[in-house]
C-alpha cells in the first residue's frame, strides 16, 4: 500500500525556472541552463552529449558516475549541477591528449582491467583522483581506496595492477 | 525527484533567514544523503538552500587545546588533516572506514552528522515507517531487521544511526556548534541526538531552522592506545553491523581514563559513560573488558535476525579495548582483525 506523501507545507510548488551556470569540462568553458534537480551525471551525458561518464546505480553506491570537480573525484549522481556553477569537471573524455591515451587508460588496457567496460571510465577517473590524493602507496590502500567503484565482471586484481603500473610501481 | 526551488545562501546569517521564511526548504551541503533520499522521494524539500559556499572549511586549534572543525570541511579533508593524524587518530579511522573516498570527498562534517538511518523500510516509500510518516507504524520490528538496533529501541522505531565519523566524536567528547532563528548555542555530542521513543522523525535535539556551524573537540586526543573497529558483511564500503570506538589512557597497566562507543547498535552512536568508570583505575585485561563489555550490553535486546548483534558487540568491545590497550589500533586498509 503506498502510503500518502506530503510536503510539510501544502503551499504548491511553482515550477523553477532553468538556472543559467558555467562549468569548465575537460579545460573548455561550457554554458548551460539546466533545472534545479539536474545532477551533474545528467548535465553531462544530456546536456553536454558527454556519454562516456555512465549512468550505474544513479544512487553512489556504484562509482560508474566518478568524475572530478576541482580535481577531487566525486560521485556526479549525487551532485546537482547548479551547485557546481563555476566548477573544473574532468570527464573520461578529457584525459587523452592528441590522441595519446593517458597512462592509466594505456595501463588498464596493457593488464586487460575491464571486461564489459561499464564501469572502466568512472574506474579510470576514481583512480586518477587516487593518484593525485598520494595516499595509497600499497596494493592493499588501493583495493581500499578504490572501494566506491563496483565492477560487476571482477575484474577487480587487473584494476589494481593497471593503477600499480600508472603509479610507477608495477 | 520532486521539483524544487534552489537557492544559494550568502553567509550563515542569510542561511537561518532564508529558513525561518521557508520551514519546508532544507540546507544543502554535500549532498551525498539528502540527494538520494530526494531520489528516493522520502524527502521532499521545498526549496534546497546551498550552504557549500559558506566560510565553514577551516580546522583551527582553540585556546584550551582542542580543535574546531568548520561543518563544511569535507570527511576526506577532515581524516587526513594533520592535527587529526596526529592528535584524534582515532577521529580519523573512524572517518576512513565509513563510505567511500568520492563519497568522503563530498560530505561534509555537519552532513556526517545529520545523515539518515539506512533502515531499508524508511527508504521505502512503500512501507510504514514511523521516522518517515509518523504514527504509519514500524515494519522493521517483525520485519527484516538484520542491521537493526539492540540498545535503546522504542516500540515505534528500531533504526540505526550510520554514521562511523559520529561514533569516534562521541568518544571523544566533541560539541556541536548551532546557529539559528535564537542565536548561536553549543550542544554537548551526548545530547545532541535522541533515542527513538515515540517520536523517531526527529533524529537531533536541534531546534527548527538550525543550522551546524562546526564541531569542537576538546585537547584529550587518546593518540596513543585507541582504535576503530569496524565489523561489517564485506570489507569495504559497508555500513556497520557493529563498530567500536574505543580509548584509553594508561599507567603502565593501569587504565586511568577510558572511553567507549559503539556504532551500528542504537538510534544514536552509543557512549557508555558507567562502562567507562568501570574501566578506570583497574588493570587492563581480558577480564576487565570482559566487564566492561558485559556492562554496556546489559540492557541489549534482539530481534528476529539481529540478536547476533549482542554477541558480536561484546567481542567487539573485548577485542577493540585490547587493541587499544596494546597500542595496535584497527588498520582500515589491511582488514585482518588482530
Amino acid at each position: 500500500m503506498a502510503l500518502a506523501r506530503k510536503r510539510a507545507t501544502d503551499e504548491s510548488i511553482q515550477v523553477p525556472d532553468k538556472i543559467a551556470l558555467s562549468l569548465i569540462v575537460n579545460g573548455v568553458e561550457r554554458q548551460l541552463e539546466v533545472a534545479p534537480w539536474t545532477t551533474l551525471l545528467d548535465a553531462l551525458r544530456d546536456h553536454l552529449d558527454l556519454t562516456g561518464t555512465k549512468k550505474g546505480c544513479d544512487h553512489g553506491q556504484c562509482g560508474a558516475c566518478t568524475v572530478l570537480v576541482d580535481g577531487r573525484r566525486i560521485n556526479s549522481c549525487l551532485t546537482l549541477a547548479v551547485m557546481k556553477d563555476g566548477a573544473e569537471v574532468t570527464t573520461i573524455e578529457g584525459l587523452a591528449t592528441d590522441g595519446a591515451l593517458h597512462p592509466l587508460q594505456q595501463a588498464f588496457i596493457d593488464h586487460d582491467a575491464f571486461q564489459c567496460g561499464y564501469c572502466t571510465p568512472g574506474q579510470i577517473c576514481s583512480a586518477l583522483g587516487l593518484i593525485a590524493e598520494g595516499n595509497a602507496k600499497t596494493a592493499d590502500e588501493i583495493r581500499e581506496l578504490m572501494s566506491g567503484n563496483i565492477c560487476r565482471c571482477g575484474a577487480y586484481p587487473n584494476i589494481v595492477a593497471a593503477i600499480l603500473q600508472a603509479m610507477g610501481r608495477s | 525527484m520532486i521539483n524544487f526551488q534552489y537557492a544559494r545562501a550568502s553567509d550563515v546569517a542569510d542561511a537561518v533567514r532564508m529558513i525561518a521564511t521557508d520551514p519546508a526548504a532544507k540546507f544543502i551541503a554535500g549532498g551525498t544523503n539528502l540527494i538520494d533520499l530526494m531520489k528516493e522521494d522520502v524527502e521532499r524539500p521545498s526549496r534546497l538552500i546551498d550552504i557549500s559556499r559558506l566560510p565553514l572549511k577551516n580546522v583551527e586549534e582553540t585556546a584550551d587545546g582542542g580543535l574546531r572543525i568548520g561543518a563544511l570541511v569535507p570527511n576526506s579533508d577532515l581524516a587526513y588533516h594533520p592535527l587529526v593524524a596526529q592528535r584524534y587518530p582515532m577521529l580519523g579511522s573512524a572517518i576512513l572506514a565509513g563510505a567511500s573516498q568520492q563519497l568522503r570527498n563530498m560530505a561534509s562534517t555537519g552532513g556526517n552528522l545529520l545523515q539518515r538511518t539506512r533502515c531499508y523500510y524508511f527508504y521505502d516509500t512503500a512501507t510504514p515507517c514511523n521516522k518517515r510518516e509518523p504514527g504509519s507504524g514500524c515494519s522493521a520490528r517483525n520485519g527484516l531487521n538484520r542491521m537493526h538496533a539492540i540498545l535503546g529501541t522504542s516500540e515505534s522505531c528500531i533504526a540505526t544511526h550510520p554514521s562511523d565519523m559520529c561514533v569516534a566524536l562521541a568518544a571523544l567528547d566533541a560539541t556541536v556548534h548551532v546557529a539559528g532563528p535564537g542565536g548561536e548555542r553549543a550542544i554537548a555530542f551526548t545530547d545532541f541526538y535522541r533515542l527513538p521513543g515515540d517520536t523517531p522523525a526527529r533524529d537531533t535535539n536541534l531546534h527548527p531552522g538550525e543550522l551546524v556551524t562546526a564541531v569542537e573537540l576538546p585537547a584529550r586526543g587518546f593518540a596513543k592506545n585507541y582504535t576503530y573497529l569496524k565489523i561489517r558483511d564485506r570489507l569495504s564500503y559497508a555500513f556497520a553491523l557493529v563498530s567500536v570506538a574505543a580509548a584509553l589512557e594508561l599507567d603502565g597497566d593501569t587504565i586511568k581514563q577510558a572511553r567507549l562507543a559503539l556504532g551500528g547498535v542504537a538510534h544514536k552512536p552509543w557512549r557508555d559513560t558507567s562502562a567507562e568508570a568501570a574501566l578506570r583505575g583497574k588493570t587492563a585485561s581480558l577480564a576487565t573488558f570482559t566487564q566492561a563489555a558485559d556492562l554496556v550490553l546489559r540492557d541489549a535486546k534482539g530481534f528476529a535476525h539481529n540478536a547476533f548483534k549482542i554477541e558480536l558487540a561484546r567481542k567487539g568491545i573485548v577485542r577493540a579495548l585490547t587493541q587499544a590497550a596494546q597500542g595496535t589500533p584497527q588498520s582500515q586498509s589491511d582488514k585482518k582483525i588482530r
